[in-house]
């Protein structure tokens, strides 16, 4: 499974309740959408460290960062 | 000039220092004569369509600045202000706005889904304003079309500022706070000019906060803790630094540097978050001279660690209720020494327990809580029956006692500690949950049979919601397909973390659903 496909599915199963890939756009914003609300990122950053073996500095804890799979992918990018 | 009114305090400080920033908001610094000419302005619409003394006007938006200036606005118009959760959906939007028969909403485009939804058959509804995009806002359809559209923005550029005074007294309702019930319905709390502007001074006496306070919320303004951080900067004269949520941490720390804020109010699910962090990369903010906590109890193995984090300041334990906005606090020099109460009564108003036999309880006894205060509610808006379990009378007939219907003792300084609460509310990430609210929109959903709701101690929630259902035979739901569908239906916090579909829910020998058996299987 790539990178994408495991974020698509963990955001979709764990947020979303659904397996329709069409209810997640990669662009969305998970803080716009009401898909990730308070607590949730937390859980998304130790998916992330788990699943890709990083760590995710405090600094790192931004929108910026995190707020979409597009977001992810790139933060993800720029950690290798 | 005393400040008799909620808006007093902004048009004072707009007065003294109309240069001095009042409201932070996505990194855009809005000065206290900009907040008192917008809230003219939007005052002026509100009067020139209808609005009168005492008319209520819903505010449905998240923590913004159309958020902020509907709020004195309302104020300025004469006219009552109640907040409702930006995550509340059509059916309970609608509930919400046909009891308290509001005349104008004040909401954000992004709330579109649920505005096309939930805004029929609304007698009282006159119209809509809407802030966001403006082509969207322009595009807006809604059920009912004599229901009048418009743009917020559009409106702080072309009206004219009111500046007349509305004929009314500090008696005159300033806001109605809808909070859960155990009995399902939310129901507005009644808050006059007197019983806000009294309790802000109270609070802001016992914080001992000036007006150099550069205060912090990622509350909801929908809840009155998040409210009043709002109305005490405005208050103080102070500044506030208004974001949405705590949703992205870096973001909070970021801005408490850059702003060297003084203020982080928070309730334990965001305490528990920044120790989580904390224990990760240590964190600090010299800044910060007051940590206050309430809506849940802030373990005592956390203080420690928040007094690692914020070196500098005092950390103040309260608890509180919606029905008078504060009841009590421990004084912060207590707080190692007296770690699990919550203390005294706030400034100028006094508590007392009672047993069984309706005596003053000895220190140690357990018994109901009672507020005496000038903060207390003025009743739930239209809901006389809930409003007499709630207020009892004085000592002469128009002297109120609050019944708080929780649980409490005194030790033997007269200092409190909550035992717990007498009824089921569910208290997760500092919301009130109703189970009823929560069970009743589970028997609406097409397939479920019956549904008990339950709350489970946790450590990050406090407690998470437990849902037990039983569906018919023929039905393809799921825990997923359920959560699913209830995010539609009701608030995020509110949607069960864990749905166990069922056989049969334990009964008693009456054949009543005992939910005490269900927690034990937790």
């Amino acid at each position: 499974m790539s990178e994408e496909q495991k974020i698509r599915k963990y955001i979709l199963e764990n947020f979303l309740f659904t397996e329709d890939e069409n209810e997640l756009n990669n662009s969305d914003s998970f803080l716009e959408n009401g898909i990730i609300d308070s607590t949730g990122i937390l859980e998304v950053i130790s998916f992330l460290e788990e699943s890709f073996n990083i760590k995710v500095d405090d600094d790192d804890m931004v929108p910026e960062n995190l707020d979409s799979v597009d977001n992810i992918l790139a933060y993800l990018k720029s950690k290798q | 000039m005393p400040l008799r009114f909620v808006s007093d305090s902004l048009l004072a400080t707009a007065n003294k220092n109309p240069d001095k920033t009042a409201v932070v908001i996505d990194g855009v610094e809005y000065k206290y004569h900009q907040l008192e000419t917008a809230a003219r302005k939007l005052a002026n619409v509100f009067i020139e369509n209808g609005v009168e003394r005492g008319d209520r006007v819903a505010i449905y938006m998240d923590n913004t600045w159309p958020c902020v200036v509907g709020i004195y606005a309302v104020l300025l118009a004469g006219g009552v202000f109640l907040v409702v959760n930006q995550q509340t959906k059509a059916d309970k939007l609608h509930y919400i706005l046909e009891d308290s028969g509001s005349k104008i909403l004040l909401t954000d485009i992004t709330q579109e889904k649920q505005l096309i939804n939930g805004l029929h058959d609304l007698e009282v509804l006159k119209g809509v304003i809407c802030s966001g995009n403006a082509e969207k806002v322009q595009k807006l359809t809604l059920a009912n079309k004599t229901v009048f559209v418009k743009h917020f923005e559009h409106i702080l550029e072309t009206a004219v500022e009111f500046t007349s005074d509305i004929n009314k007294t500090p008696s005159d309702l300033a806001a109605l706070i809808y909070t859960s019930g155990s009995t399902g319905d939310p129901k507005g709390v009644m808050h006059t000019h007197l019983s806000m502007t009294f309790a802000l001074n109270s609070l802001v006496e016992y914080l001992r906060l000036s007006e150099d306070e550069v205060m912090i919320n990622v509350l909801p303004v929908a809840f009155d803790y998040g409210l009043y951080q709002l109305l005490m900067a405005v208050h103080l004269g102070a500044t506030l630094v208004l974001e949405r949520s705590i949703a992205y941490p870096a973001v909070l720390f970021k801005l408490i540097d850059k702003y060297k804020v003084t203020s982080l109010p928070g309730v334990p699910t965001i305490f528990s978050m920044l120790l989580s962090i904390h224990k990760r990369e240590a964190l600090c903010f010299p800044s910060v001279t007051r940590v206050t906590n309430t809506a849940a109890a802030l373990p005592a193995d956390y203080i420690n660690d928040l007094q690692e984090i914020f070196p500098n300041a005092l950390i103040y334990k309260m608890y509180g209720m919606t029905e008078c906005k504060r009841v009590c606090y421990l004084e912060p020099e207590l707080i190692n020494e007296k770690g699990r109460s919550v203390g005294k009564a706030i400034p100028g108003t006094e508590v007392f327990v009672l047993n069984d036999k309706n005596e003053i309880a000895s220190p140690g006894e357990i018994g109901t809580l009672y507020v005496r205060g000038p903060h207390i509610m003025a009743g739930y808006w239209n809901k006389p029956e809930p409003t007499s379990k709630m207020l009892k009378s004085g000592a002469w007939s128009s002297d109120v006692v609050l019944c708080t219907q929780d649980e409490f003792y005194c030790d033997e300084d007269g200092l409190l500690y909550f035992v717990g609460r007498s009824d089921d509310i569910i208290k997760t990430r500092g919301e009130k949950v109703s189970p009823v609210e929560v069970e009743n929109m589970l028997h609406g959903i097409e397939g479920i049979r019956d549904a008990v709701v339950i709350g489970v101690d946790d450590e990050l929630l406090g407690q998470s919601i437990h849902a037990f259902i039983t569906i018919n035979d023929d039905s393809d739901l799921n825990e997923n397909k359920i959560k699913r569908l209830c995010a539609q239906k009701i608030e995020n916090y509110m949607v069960p973390q864990k749905i166990n579909i069922v056989d049969e829910l334990p009964k008693t020998d009456t054949g009543k659903i005992t939910k005490k058996s269900l927690s034990k299987t937790q």
